[in-house]
């Protein structure tokens, strides 16, 4: 493995990263607000179902990401109007969504397109394209490494890529810089003092989730219309549960989400990569020692190096007035 | 457990009156797997099979769609009483079930695909997946000009292991020095699924240099076969043929003709030929194959035509004995 095979391998890392990313940062809002989201899974694939499908309709990739957050938004507000209205077990909405979505979207599919509970393949402007950053070509025919590390590395990717890494630093100022954020936090610490104060808990909670269902519209979008170019049934396989997992061990924080989500993504490539490669002094390692390395991996991080993950205390509880 | 007790008892009362009912009546029936009718690959070939059988004798066929696992027992129970026969079900998830309705309906005939059920009354289709995927290796190794070729499935699995065995011994009948990349997308049968990450292996054999890749992963193949167009180069189709999924980027498909098991189990029975046990479809009896049409008329020269053709004759003819994975778990080459 050379210098390019490694800038190839995060390339990949970043990629597989991308829709991690944004269900971790959605579930963040979430979260912090006090309102388990266990649910990331099921808006990821409806939002992937209801991208795909508009942008095979109407030929363009960004009405299909507009029904891909209006989906998720949906499917969001009604697990906010579960666990904040009906003051339900939050837990039990958010699989019941999963459920919901894995479901509706294969019957839907199926009714309207007619290729097995998938949609049609899409290409051109019913796809996110790559962007070429500017000079990317010069940089890396002139300047060593960090050319090479911009033209592929940075250059290249679709639009939602950076999207994705660019809603990091805003969740970042959002919750740590902004008024809404400071009281996210307080809902989802101590929801008394706010409503103490005259503001109201179940607002502030259905505007957080809101929020999760913009970033988790924006996920599935770029499953199925920029990573990939079909909707394919039960297509997220996991990923809403790995970013929940992510979250939990950046600690409900947003620039470690980051760093974890793109961990895992080069835990993945890396994986790929390995298979069937003869190593020196071991020789050639079985396929099922490589892809359960990303497993072991993380059991020893998270076991090994994150220490206490403390949620906000609030969480999973619905907030209920004393009368 | 009483009621239960009960419950199966009663329902198999009115099964056997149902049967005696409509004995006089045979008509054959096929029961598709779960990924539906028009799937594009495996059950919309049993389809045109069953569409074959209609075409060539003018009689009719009863056929139904599954919504989820837990209908089959019902399903096939259902066909049977009727007196439906032979009942055609494709796919290995049919295996348990059929086990089960084969021994309460004797005189009623039965098939799977792909499966093997050992019942009196069940006739088992198999194919030689490994000769077909020996031609369409000896295409890819024709076709490649890097020297490096791809193989992608969905995980370790037998039947997909035979896929790439048959798919390296072909490419190294033409090259014997060819590199072959040869990839696991997941761990269980997710992997059928997760066409992301089949995109993204696919990538991965790419930037190594493959310029041929032969996906055989189910719905999740196709993000890999994309990523080889997005890239200009090839790749190959596998079951039904996927020629027309990207013209100009796709070399070939091993087709398995699950049409022709179909509509030959439904004729058998109408000729009274019919016959139990199982059948193993390979390239003598064009069972299997690579795709040839007009998607990828432009990609194969009359050389590779040729050559092909040559190799399909070697192996009828036990020239070329193409190994099976599945009969030892092993591949002799890698």
């Amino acid at each position: 493995m050379d210098f390019s095979d490694i800038i190839l391998v995060l390339d990949s890392s970043v990629r597989l990263a991308v829709p991690l990313l944004f269900a971790a940062l959605a579930g963040l809002y979430s979260e912090r607000s006090g309102v388990v989201d266990i649910g990331l899974e099921g808006k990821l694939l409806g939002a992937a179902f209801a991208a795909a499908a508009a942008a095979a309709v109407t030929g363009s990739a960004w009405i299909g990401l507009g029904a891909g957050i209006v989906v998720s938004i949906s499917m969001a507000m009604i697990h906010a109007f579960a666990s904040v209205n009906m003051r339900g077990n939050q837990i039990i909405s958010g699989v019941a969504l999963n459920f919901l979505a894995l479901g509706v979207t294969v019957v839907l599919a199926e009714a309207w397109f007619r290729r097995g509970g998938n949609t049609p393949n899409l290409s051109g402007d019913q796809r996110f394209g790559s962007i070429d950053l500017p000079f990317a070509a010069e940089a890396q025919a002139n300047i060593p490494f960090v050319g090479e590390i911009y033209a592929q590395l940075i250059s290249g990717h679709n639009i939602l890529v950076y999207l994705a890494f660019l809603a990091v630093p805003i969740t970042a100022y959002v919750m740590f810089h902004t008024r809404f954020g400071l009281r996210v936090r307080a809902v989802g610490e101590n929801p008394t003092a706010l409503d103490t104060a005259g503001m109201s808990v179940g607002w502030l909670r259905y505007q957080a989730i809101f929020v999760t269902g913009i970033l988790c519209g924006a996920g599935g979008a770029y499953l199925s219309t920029a990573q990939g170019a079909s909707f394919t049934d039960n297509m997220t396989a996991g990923r809403g549960f790995i970013a929940l997992a992510a979250l939990i061990f950046a600690k409900w924080r947003p620039w470690q989400a980051m760093f974890t989500c793109l961990l895992f993504g080069f835990l993945s490539a890396m994986q790929i990569r390995l298979q069937g490669v003869e190593f020196p002094l071991i020789g050639e390692v079985p396929v099922q020692a490589i892809q359960a390395l990303p497993y072991i991996l993380t059991v020893i991080l998270l076991a090994g190096f994150v220490g206490r993950a403390i949620p906000p205390k609030s969480i999973g509880q619905p907030y209920v007035k004393e009368r | 457990m009483s009621i239960k007790k009960h419950m199966t008892a009663l329902a198999g009362g009115i099964a056997m009156v149902a049967v005696a009912s409509t004995a006089a009546f045979a008509e054959p029936a096929l029961i598709y797997d779960a990924a539906g009718k028009f799937d594009k690959s495996f059950n919309e070939m049993a389809f045109g099979g069953a569409e074959m059988y209609k075409e060539a004798t003018g009689n009719e066929y009863s056929e139904l769609e599954i919504q989820e696992d837990s209908q089959r027992e019902q399903a096939l129970r259902r066909f049977a009483s009727r007196g439906a026969s032979p009942v055609v079900v494709p796919g290995f998830t049919w295996a348990e079930p059929l086990n089960v309705v084969a021994q309460e309906f004797p005189d009623t005939h039965f098939a799977i695909i792909d499966a093997v059920v050992e019942q009196p009354n069940v006739r088992s289709v198999l194919f030689k997946e490994q000769e077909g995927s020996f031609l369409v290796g000896a295409l890819a190794a024709m076709k490649s000009e890097t020297g490096t070729i791809g193989y992608v499935t969905a995980f370790d699995f037998p039947l997909l292991q035979a896929f790439g065995c048959g798919y390296i011994q072909g490419a190294r009948a033409i090259n014997p020095d060819i590199e072959v990349l040869y990839n696991f997308i997941g761990t269980d049968f997710a992997a059928f699924n997760d066409v992301n990450t089949a995109g993204e292996v696919g990538i991965s054999q790419l930037e190594r240099g493959a310029d041929v890749i032969y996906a055989a992963a189910g719905a999740a193949g196709e993000g890999a076969l994309q990523a080889a167009a997005d890239a200009g180069k090839y790749g190959i189709g596998v079951d039904s043929n996927q020629n027309y999924l990207f013209p100009g980027n796709m070399l070939t498909s091993m087709v398995k003709r699950v049409d022709v098991a179909v509509s030959d189990a439904f004729t058998d029975e109408m000729n009274g030929e019919w016959t139990s046990g199982v059948e193993v479809l390979g390239l003598a009896e064009e069972g299997v194959g690579a795709a040839m049409d007009e998607y990828n008329a432009d990609l194969i020269t009359d050389e590779m035509m040729t050559k092909v053709n040559e190799l399909r004759d070697q192996i009828i003819a036990g020239e070329i004995e193409v190994h099976d994975y599945r009969s030892d778990n092993s591949c002799p080459v890698s």
